[in-house]
């Protein structure tokens, strides 16, 4: 309990860290937003007047309170360019990115947890060292080209899927899953070539320690030395690399919603930057930075279940 | 958190034979090496000037006159990515070095001093580190705007704190060694204690390292790219030529795969010989 209080503890803090730091960047680097708001040709007195009310004149510390608190309320501010608050035109696109996230993330763990086991039990044989060498080239295939292949090849020669023909979630949560499929294999295929290696390298280097031959001393199969003793100490690693690979998929799904014509946030995300509607940047990033440090904290957490003796540092 | 990417090579080495490895760096240096050719062959010379627009061979296919065929304005493809692939080399080669030489300072000043500086500088690199580096890169080009030199600090900076890590473990192993205890009672400075005599003993963690560096920043280039964010036209890099070649798929698919298939080449290249390189230094 009290390692899991101290963890979260720190992710607040990491929390606050974060959000000083984008709030800093985008409120102080682009110029006076009063000036960003009113133009160029505005009165002196014009402009003075709008930094009252909004506030600008108050010290940083006090600002970054305000839209902190703003912001866990909900109240992310008002976009310059559609002139709806932030909230509403994110909430829809939210649920889009992040289902396209988790299937990558179950493809992922789906496709490398029984292929690292296996190669890593039949190591050097001739399936391991086609999975090697695959798993190699795999690897140096961008997210954004093997989508384009994938496209090819379901979509112009077995006609599978239509590519571009999106379909809604609120309208047909079956079509919508099925139109992911493929967009969340290419997420998934490099980061479950490189889980794959990895998880294959520490079976192996587990398997050489001492403990793994006094297991096998106590009588026991290949099987259950393996389930019982080697996968739950191979998998520590493996656990980091995938918590890394689930905040990478989220970022990576902005590529590949471009190229299946996914329209999530990215779409969103890439308009408001071109356009500089920081409100709207600054949200997104917030939220995945959020994301990303709540999974920090769950892959913590599960590392204590799996080994009781990791301590905080 | 710490320490997954040297635990990666470590495991990564370690069950290969011999043989393989040399495999490895053989075909990483062929596939680099016709690359790094191409490249410079194109800074003298293309088959047609990169941007020469041809109305009359618009989307051709593979051909003797055309060797990847011609785009939607009937440019040169091999022409292109002659040019695009410089400039894609360019931004990786920028981004890796701002990379390894900022990230190697901090880490060397933190591991070497320690203390409350250390501390805060590692809270402030483990909050990037776990930060998607694509996203980084997104927000610097938001703030500072779009370009080839924007682009390089924005992937530079999204690198620097892995190499700051795998330098500051390195400096941490070495600093209390014998050798450097005694250039110590010498009264050598720390300047130079941290960077002739700490410094060479990073290089074989470093070297692979760098070269993984390199096939992510191509791999990241090639993705901002892709998204719009980057080089201008009309010199294009690798990402952006395939994200215009994207709408052609149907209709003329050698476009798209004879550019996606060099930046796969490019980025199997590095990785070989990395891989080659991190085995044969153990």
């Amino acid at each position: 309990m009290k390692y899991i209080i101290k963890k979260i503890l720190m992710m607040i803090l990491t929390l606050v860290v974060v959000s000083l730091c984008v709030f800093l960047a985008f409120n102080f680097i682009p110029g006076d937003p009063a000036t960003r708001k009113l133009g160029t040709e505005a009165t002196p007195e014009l402009i003075q007047q709008y930094r009252e009310s909004m506030g600008l004149n108050d010290p940083v510390i006090v600002q970054y309170f305000r839209w902190f608190t703003s912001f866990v309320k909900g109240d992310m501010g008002t976009s310059y360019n559609y002139n709806q608050s932030v909230a509403s035109i994110i909430v829809k696109k939210i649920p889009i990115t992040l289902t396209l996230a988790i299937m990558s993330f179950i493809i992922m763990v789906g496709l490398s947890i029984p292929i690292g086991i296996y190669t890593a039990k039949h190591e050097n044989g001739v399936i391991d060292k086609v999975i090697m060498v695959l798993n190699q080239i795999i690897m140096a295939v961008p997210p954004f080209f093997s989508g384009i292949l994938l496209t090819f090849v379901f979509g112009m020669i077995f006609k599978f899927f239509k590519p571009g023909g999106f379909i809604s979630y609120e309208k047909d949560l079956g079509g919508f899953i099925g139109y992911l499929i493929l967009p969340a294999l290419a997420i998934a295929l490099p980061k479950a070539a490189m889980c794959i290696k990895l998880l294959r390298g520490s079976v192996i280097a587990e398997a050489q320690k001492d403990y793994t031959r006094t297991a096998y001393s106590r009588g026991n199969s290949t099987g259950e030395v393996l389930y019982r003793h080697v996968l739950k100490n191979a998998m520590i690693p493996v656990i980091t690399f995938m918590g890394m690979a689930l905040a990478d998929m989220v970022a990576g799904s902005i590529v590949i919603e471009q190229v299946f014509g996914i329209p999530g946030i990215s779409k969103i995300l890439l308009t408001s930057i071109s356009n500089r509607d920081y409100p709207v940047v600054e949200a997104i990033i917030m939220g995945i930075a959020i994301i990303v440090i709540v999974v920090n904290l769950l892959v913590d957490i599960i590392y204590r279940i799996i080994d009781p003796r990791i301590e905080v540092e | 958190m710490k320490n997954i990417k040297e635990l990666f090579w470590k495991l990564k080495t370690k069950n290969m034979s011999k043989k393989k490895r040399n495999a490895y760096f053989m075909a990483g240096s062929i596939i680099t090496g016709l690359i790094l050719l191409m490249v410079i062959i194109g800074l003298f010379y293309t088959p047609y000037p990169p941007t020469k627009m041809d109305a009359s061979a618009k989307l051709q296919g593979i051909s003797l006159k055309h060797i990847m065929g011609t785009d939607n304005m009937g440019r040169d493809v091999f022409s292109r990515v002659m040019y695009g692939s410089r400039i894609t080399l360019i931004i990786a080669i920028g981004t890796v070095a701002f990379g390894t030489i900022i990230g190697s300072i901090i880490g060397a000043f933190t591991g070497y001093y320690g203390g409350i500086l250390d501390e805060i500088l590692m809270r402030i690199i483990d909050a990037l580190f776990a930060f998607p580096s694509l996203l980084l890169a997104l927000v610097f080009v938001s703030l500072f705007g779009q370009g080839m030199y924007q682009l390089i600090l924005a992937l530079g900076v999204a690198f620097v704190p892995s190499f700051a890590r795998i330098v500051r473990s390195e400096v941490l192993r070495c600093k209390n060694m014998d050798y450097i205890e005694s250039a110590r009672l010498q009264s050598v400075s720390d300047f130079r204690i941290i960077f002739v005599h700490i410094m060479p003993n990073t290089k074989d963690t470093l070297i692979p390292s760098i070269l993984i560096g390199f096939n992510n920043a191509v791999l990241a280039e090639a993705g901002l790219s892709f998204l719009g964010i980057g080089s201008q036209p009309p010199y294009a890099s690798l990402g952006k030529m395939l994200s215009d070649a994207q709408s052609y798929l149907f209709t003329r698919p050698s476009y798209v795969m004879s550019i996606g298939m060099t930046i796969v080449l490019m980025i199997l290249g590095f990785a070989f010989l990395g891989e080659g390189l991190s085995s044969s230094n153990k």
